[in-house]
């Protein structure tokens, strides 16, 4: 009942905060002049996406046809393409001197703190693979000198950010010092910081680690006498963690399975939830290789996800694949190498059974409900 | 009477941390989307096509584009760009005020009308250096510049250089009107340790020349205002913005300064009700978050949001013109005394008025500082500033 009342009143509470925040009007804000171009170059060419406020199109080419003031939909899907001919007039980008011609794809609307922008969805293709990569950006300095492009660049798992301005119009980037080594070292740096930096996949993997150096005798926890048995159940949790996420892993990247993100991450922090309660309730006690394989299956999809966002080489799908996954087992095997010395060294003192496994379990118990309650809320909101 | 600066964010709730870390991830900003209306409004322009200003700016920015080499046409545009720009806090009026001064704005000496621009708006995005260059220049080529000097003098005072901000107000004597030598100079002694008398002083010169023109009127009382309220003479204060409000009431700086007197008297509603209905300048938007946080309202944590957007967008751009606003922000509505009392220390070695110093002093007692604490007292015994504000904090 208690856990019940709880979630309603989050639930309700966040409601009315996330009603409120989609209820502020379109921002009346001030800022300067600020243009957001995000490119993806990959072997094939250039995907980009470049945001342009509403306002600065409207002083450079008129959008607002009715003269009252206000910009709508109809008079800018009615300038589209105006937009489009003004804006890649003004951006060049080019492959080692060879020019790359850009077309829009599509147009969108977006919101930023200062008002509305129009999404110009572009594709530019490039005679060849890039090896140095090119952008010339002329648009607005003529009208307005401290207006920036912000330029985000994304290539091989790598981002680069640079700053177009009137004075630095053109930016220039090596690209081919990429090698297939360079590309896989970077994927690799990139499934380490995941598995760091995702406390999620961290608890889990804890929490099913933690009772590793003891043994349950008489519905009580001791110390475990032999490191042998220790390491081989470590051993039993890892393997099998990892053998089930690298399965959904490559499924989802390899586009055969790809169930929906919301969903993923609520299971995600379900499981963390399940493998805490077993060290309290011990349900499965000597298979918890098995939770660990089950629940690694989800987690599995989970990172798929992040690989994704990174933006993957088609040429090299598959070793960008295999270097997140190895960077994911190093980011793992160095918190097990951490954690398998310190907890049998305090394995048979008190503060360890109560404490640690107690204690940790239930403080990580109250961590990942609170995720999964936001998560969970997240999937309302978005459905 | 003082700021709250124990309690942080607006109201640190679960589901507020969870927007908040998405709106930070997402860029703060919605993903693109299709529209499905052609009615729908996505954006509202300052100033209507229709409107008298918009259309008589049209007009001069297609003569200028006609006779590009009309000195003088350039010159009357970046005014009034630069002019709308100062009263509406929106920077983009100073980049088209600097796009039309055209070839001019590069050369290292251009014509004295344009130097005169160039160091307005080089002022106002805080590169006082190169506006005190173009100044000096400015007098160099002509010492009875009294538009020159008196800009000399702000700027000079900002950077806490008082006795040459002093010496620019005195040659002021001659080349301008009683009325701005004196708010030049009683302006100056109202921060070196004479604020009654320079208040006094200057509100009884004021009374006696009704017919000053309306912008050195509001100039002159929105400094009066700040006087009186430094001074703890409230119903003073009241008095001259109101006076000023009615001859600017869209000023951006004078409702700045108006919104933090009402704060400061817990006065929070009537901040909501002036700033409500006003575009939002970084400064106006952070009055109006504050104000809604002393309300308890729920609008607060999306003003918060929207705040913390701003400076991170101002960032990326690589500039920090907003270093006060900044600090404020992080010390009063996120709660980190220690990120905020950076940023007041950033900004004061760039800007040293009585609103930075008092920054300054709320950052470091929160961050319990007491180096920052000792450097106040140095700075207000050296300067013989005075703030009742800033007096009963330290008490």
């Amino acid at each position: 009942m208690v856990t019940a009342g709880f979630l309603s009143m989050r639930v309700l509470r966040a409601l009315v905060l996330l009603f409120v925040l989609l209820a502020v009007p379109p921002a009346l804000a001030h800022k300067p002049s600020d243009s957001y171009l995000s490119l993806e170059v990959d072997d094939h060419g250039i995907q980009g996406q470049w945001d342009i406020a509403l306002r600065d199109l409207d002083y450079a080419i008129s959008l607002d046809d009715d003269q009252d003031g206000a910009i709508t939909w109809g008079e800018l899907r009615a300038h589209h393409a105006d937009i489009a001919a003004y804006a890649l007039a003004r951006l060049e980008l080019s492959a080692d001197g060879d020019g790359c011609p850009a077309r829009v794809v599509a147009q969108l609307v977006d919101e930023h703190t200062d008002g509305s922008y129009a999404v110009l969805r572009f594709a530019a293709t490039c005679g060849h693979v890039p090896q140095v990569f090119t952008g010339s950006y002329r648009l607005f300095f003529d009208l307005d000198p401290q207006h920036r492009g912000l330029l985000r660049l994304q290539h091989a798992g790598q981002t680069r950010t640079a700053i177009f301005s009137d004075v630095t119009p053109v930016q220039q980037f090596q690209l081919g010092e990429t090698t297939p080594l360079r590309q896989f070292l970077a994927y690799m740096g990139h499934g380490v910081r995941h598995i760091w930096g995702g406390f999620d996949h961290l608890l889990f993997l804890l929490s099913l680690l933690l009772p590793a150096v003891l043994i349950r005798v008489d519905r009580a926890w001791n110390g475990a006498e032999r490191f042998r048995d220790c390491f081989r159940d470590v051993f039993k949790v890892v393997t099998a963690f990892t053998l089930a996420h690298s399965i959904t892993l490559s499924l989802a990247v390899l586009d055969v399975v790809q169930p929906p993100s919301r969903w993923v991450e609520s299971a995600i922090a379900a499981s963390v939830i399940v493998a805490a309660l077993n060290n309290l309730i011990p349900l499965a006690r000597n298979s918890r290789w098995l939770l660990a394989f089950i629940f690694g299956l989800i987690h599995g999809f989970g990172f798929a996800s992040v690989l994704a966002g990174l933006g993957l080489p088609h040429a090299a799908l598959l070793s960008a694949l295999v270097a997140f996954n190895v960077g994911v087992e190093l980011g793992q095997l160095a918190v097990v190498a951490l954690f398998l010395p310190l907890a049998w060294s305090v394995r048979k003192r008190w503060i360890y059974r109560r404490g640690v496994l107690a204690g940790g379990s239930l403080l990580v118990i109250a961590t990942a409900s609170v995720w999964l309650i936001e998560r969970a809320f997240d999937l309302k909101l978005l459905l | 009477m003082n700021r709250t600066i124990d309690s942080g964010h607006c109201r640190l709730t679960w589901p507020a941390l969870l927007a908040s870390l998405w709106l930070v991830a997402t860029g703060a900003m919605a993903v693109p989307y299709l529209p499905t209306a052609d009615q729908q409004v996505l954006e509202r322009l300052p100033l209507a096509p229709a409107d008298p200003v918009a259309r008589e700016l049209r007009a001069l920015r297609q003569e200028v584009a006609r006779q590009p080499e009309r000195l003088d046409l350039a010159v009357q545009l970046a005014r009034r760009y630069t002019e709308l720009g100062r009263v509406s806090g929106d920077p983009r009026f100073a980049g088209y005020a600097q796009s039309s001064l055209g070839r001019w704005w590069a050369l290292p000496e251009p014509p004295s009308e344009v130097l005169l621009v160039r160091a307005t708006l080089r002022q106002r995005t805080h590169h006082f250096d190169a506006a005190l260059s173009d100044l000096a220049t400015l007098v160099r080529r002509n010492p009875r510049d009294g538009q020159a000097r008196l800009t000399r003098a702000t700027i000079l005072q900002v950077q806490g250089a008082f006795a040459a901000a002093a010496a620019e107000c005195a040659a002021l004597r001659r080349l301008a009107t009683e009325l701005v030598w004196a708010a030049c100079a009683y302006g100056l002694a109202g921060v070196n340790g004479r604020l009654r008398e320079s208040h006094q002083a200057l509100a009884g010169l004021l009374d006696r020349q009704p017919d000053a023109p309306p912008e050195v009127r509001a100039w002159v009382l929105s400094m009066l205002a700040e006087m009186a309220v430094r001074a703890g003479l409230d119903s003073q204060a009241e008095a001259h913005f109101r006076q000023a409000l009615a001859i600017d009431p869209g000023d951006h700086y004078l409702l700045a300064a108006r919104a933090d007197f009402l704060l400061d008297r817990g006065r929070a509603p009537e901040v909501v009700r002036l700033l409500a209905a006003e575009p939002r300048s970084d400064a106006l938007l952070l009055r109006y978050a504050l104000a809604l946080k002393a309300l308890k309202a729920p609008e607060c944590d999306a003003r918060v949001e929207q705040l913390r957007a701003r400076f991170a967008a101002s960032r990326m751009r690589g500039e920090r013109v907003h270093l006060r606003e900044e600090a404020r922000f992080t010390l009063e509505l996120l709660g980190d005394p220690p990120a905020a009392l950076a940023l007041a220390r950033e900004n004061w070695a760039v800007q040293k008025e009585l609103p930075d110093l008092r920054l300054l002093l709320e950052a470091s007692l929160a961050a319990r500082d007491v180096a920052g604490v000792g450097s106040v007292r140095q700075w207000l015994a050296q300067s013989g500033a005075e703030d009742v504000a800033v007096n009963r904090l330290l008490r």
